[in-house]
């Protein structure tokens, strides 16, 4: 197995990623960069791309960057691990979570 | 690859900052209104004010789009008493409203009169008021001619806890229901309002947070004439002249939460409430009234679920709860049967609380969802929770992972998750204001949440319309004022001074030390000496560690500049705590336990007075007759704006 470089990097805050854009769809519009209130991203240096999530300590998790995003599938709310909700089926008792 | 430390391991480097950085650079504009606080009351406010030809400018800390609590949405347009369906009278109403302790007549009566206009309006912008598309015929609440939808909230009264006979059949009958309670598509709101904030040709200047009120010559106490701002993404400053001012900003979210990175997990309100607008004002000279008052977070409290999970949380309207069993647990479900009831009295919620330690009640608890009729399943999940402010990604979310309402029980997180902590708290002040919405300052007016008695949405909007009219009004009869270059230069060697800086210390650790103190002794457990500490603290923070804060970029710069302002409040809440020398709701002291003995029994009203901080004690319902006291300062009011 060849070397990996490995940069020295500090802990990463919490949670760290509010959403998931998919580069095949996002256009880089930067309208979520735009709706944010607390500005979570700043756009990407390359035009077309995603934005930068940068602040995703500062999200309020209100949702309105993926409410109002123009392209179907271009981001996902990606809710962090302890703030997964559960479920149940009335009839089979079967538990879910999102 | 979007996060910024993926950017960094595939660059090798940061991005560089995306913004043109103005550090220190100056923007002058000269407006007749200025309106500082860009959410629902603030746009109302500069829409009304810009109807009447005023040339109006708006500060909005992020982007008008969807800032403010009201930005993602609304499901309730509360106090509609002028509606065509309600049962009550609009003044008797707000009479009703504005009873009990500590309460307000001013806003409520404004809200209760003119409300139902200002939806009309909203109306008139695109917003969506009715069921129009017949998504909900058969649903209780529903009109067929009008298609308005009523909620089950305030059903015969305005009531917390449940009225006797609540849950008996023949309880809360159709035909006796207030209909005051509107059910509303909010989340098309906010876009509709900056629209026509630039249709009427509103100066919108999105992240610019206010940081200063300008007055008079520079003086303490004298007319308000203008304000300084700070943009967040240039660091530029704005310097904003105006002949009058509404203030419209949130209140102060995060006082007593130390743990910045989950904040977002837990507040009701936006990461964006630092109550800078209350404390600008008070530095300028505005009266303050309840800086003493807090209270525990009483919903999505502290780093917990933000998914409504109801079971006594008064989360959604009309979905039973039951226990994992299916037996149904005897909270109120803010429905038609209980009238809209929103808590458990204590007895029934400590009764719960042996009986699942007992084993009568098993955990957890649940929605149950499929038990309802399919209109109002609709209409709770869709309409009330799809619109309800950041309910919407909530409900989304879960459809998408294949949570079927109609056939699965939502999970309640009640008792499993804990209690919060008594020391995580909401609270520190409200405007003092007359009946034109007017501060005791010439030229400052104020609208929306934090007035004297502030409330939800609908009061906002209704009292940043008024606002609006009346700041505009007062700027038609009076010159710009003399803008002191002192006063400015001042406020910025302030904003700026830790942007000088080469390193130091950053926002976060700064506001958790800040937070740390009020917990400990600006919080529960009052008495003059956890005061003392709790001030001397303080005091150490603001001469010791403030002038070491450090920001490298101009979005630090805004939250270091949040935090000091969040410093100076938390001294203003100390001090006004340490005034009143005797007991009230929402402030209990251990060494004065008395509650509301005679002369204490009154708004305690805070003032800087040449930098000192004063305090005097207002009789409450100072505000007269309200039907009397409406009509004598709106003989002109002139109902709805034709917007077409």
């Amino acid at each position: 197995m060849s070397q990996k470089e490995i940069m020295a990097m500090t802990n990463v805050v919490t949670p760290n990623q509010p959403v998931i854009f998919d580069p095949e769809y996002c256009t880089g519009c930067n309208n979520c960069v735009e709706t944010c209130q607390v500005d979570v991203y700043i756009p990407h240096p390359e035009k077309g791309m995603p934005p930068i999530i940068l602040h995703p300590d500062e999200c309020w998790y209100c949702g309105c960057c993926a409410n109002d995003c123009p392209t179907e599938g271009a981001m996902k709310f990606n809710w962090p691990l302890q703030s997964r909700a559960y479920w149940k089926n009335k009839e089979t008792g079967e538990i879910g979570q999102v | 690859m979007t996060t910024w430390h993926d950017y960094l391991k595939k660059e090798g480097q940061p991005p560089s900052w995306p913004y043109p950085v103005r550090f220190e650079e100056e923007q002058e504009i000269e407006a007749d209104v200025l309106v500082v606080g860009g959410g629902i009351a603030g746009c109302w406010a500069a829409i009304s004010a810009a109807r009447t030809g005023a040339k109006v400018v708006l500060l909005e800390k992020g982007d008008t789009v969807r800032s403010g609590a009201g930005g993602p949405g609304c499901d309730h347009w509360c106090n509609a008493p002028a509606n065509p369906h309600s049962r009550v009278d609009p003044d008797e109403w707000a009479e009703h409203m504005a009873e009990g302790p500590y309460n307000c007549g001013i806003g409520v009566q404004i809200q209760c009169r003119e409300d139902w206009d200002t939806l009309l309006e909203m109306e008139q912008m695109g917003g969506k008021i009715r069921d129009t598309n017949d998504e909900y015929v058969g649903a209780e609440g529903r009109y067929d001619d009008t298609k308005l939808m009523f909620s089950p909230r305030y059903g015969v009264k305005h009531n917390l806890f449940p009225e006797p006979g609540a849950g008996e059949p023949g309880f809360n009958p159709p035909e006796e229901r207030s209909n005051v309670v509107i059910r509303i598509w909010g989340s098309t709101f906010k876009p509709a309002l900056k629209k026509e904030c630039r249709r009427l040709g509103v100066k919108v200047m999105d992240r610019v947070a206010g940081t200063s009120l300008l007055t008079e010559n520079g003086v303490q106490g004298e007319r308000v004439i203008g304000a300084t701002g700070l943009n967040s993404r240039t660091g530029e400053v704005v310097i904003v002249k105006s002949k009058s001012t509404v203030i419209s900003t949130g209140g102060a979210g995060d006082l007593w939460l130390m743990n910045t990175e989950l904040c977002g997990m837990s507040s009701m309100h936006p990461r964006t409430w630092t109550g800078e607008g209350l404390v600008m004002a008070f530095k300028a000279g505005a009266e303050i009234a309840n800086l003493e008052v807090s209270m525990p977070i009483g919903i999505a409290t502290g780093l917990k679920h933000k998914w409504y999970s109801g079971a006594g949380d008064a989360s959604y309207e009309n979905v039973p709860i039951v226990d994992a069993n299916g037996k149904r647990v005897p909270f109120p479900i803010q429905g038609w049967e209980d009238a809209g009831a929103m808590i458990p009295p204590p007895d029934i919620q400590m009764k719960v609380a042996e009986d699942v330690k007992k084993g009568i009640y098993e955990l957890p608890f649940y929605g149950d969802w499929p038990s309802m009729s399919d209109v109002e399943r609709r209409a709770t999940w869709n309409l009330m929770l799809g619109e309800e402010s950041t309910t919407k990604i909530i409900i989304d979310t879960f459809n998408q992972a294949g949570f079927d309402e109609s056939r699965d029980l939502q999970q309640s997180y009640k008792f499993i998750e804990g209690a919060g902590l008594p020391q995580w708290r909401n609270g520190g002040g409200n405007f003092m204001m007359d009946w034109n919405l007017k501060t005791n300052l010439d030229g400052l007016y104020v609208a929306g949440t934090q007035l004297l008695g502030g409330q939800d949405h609908s009061y906002c909007a209704a009292t940043g319309r008024y606002a609006g009219r009346k700041a505009a009004a007062y700027a038609k009869e009076i010159p710009q004022g003399n803008v002191s270059r002192d006063q400015i230069q001042k406020e910025k060697d302030r904003i700026y001074a830790p942007a000088r800086r080469d390193s130091g210390i950053e926002w976060k650790e700064f506001h958790a030390g800040m937070a740390r103190i009020n917990q400990y002794y600006n919080s529960e457990f009052k008495t003059e000496n956890l005061f003392r500490i709790g001030l001397g603290a303080l005091e150490r923070m603001e001469k010791e560690f403030a002038p070491q804060l450090y920001a490298s970029d101009p979005h630090k710069l805004l939250r270091t500049v949040e935090d000091l302002t969040m410093l100076e409040h938390s001294k203003m809440i100390i001090q006004a705590s340490m005034a009143r020398k005797a007991s009230r709701m929402g402030f209990m002291r251990i060494d004065f336990p008395e509650m509301d003995p005679p002369e204490w029994n009154k708004f305690l009203v805070a003032k800087l007075v040449n930098d000192r901080f004063t305090t005097r004690m207002q009789e409450q319902r100072f505000w007269g007759n309200m039907k009397e006291q409406y009509e004598k300062h709106n003989s002109d009011y002139e109902g709805v704006y034709n917007i077409k």
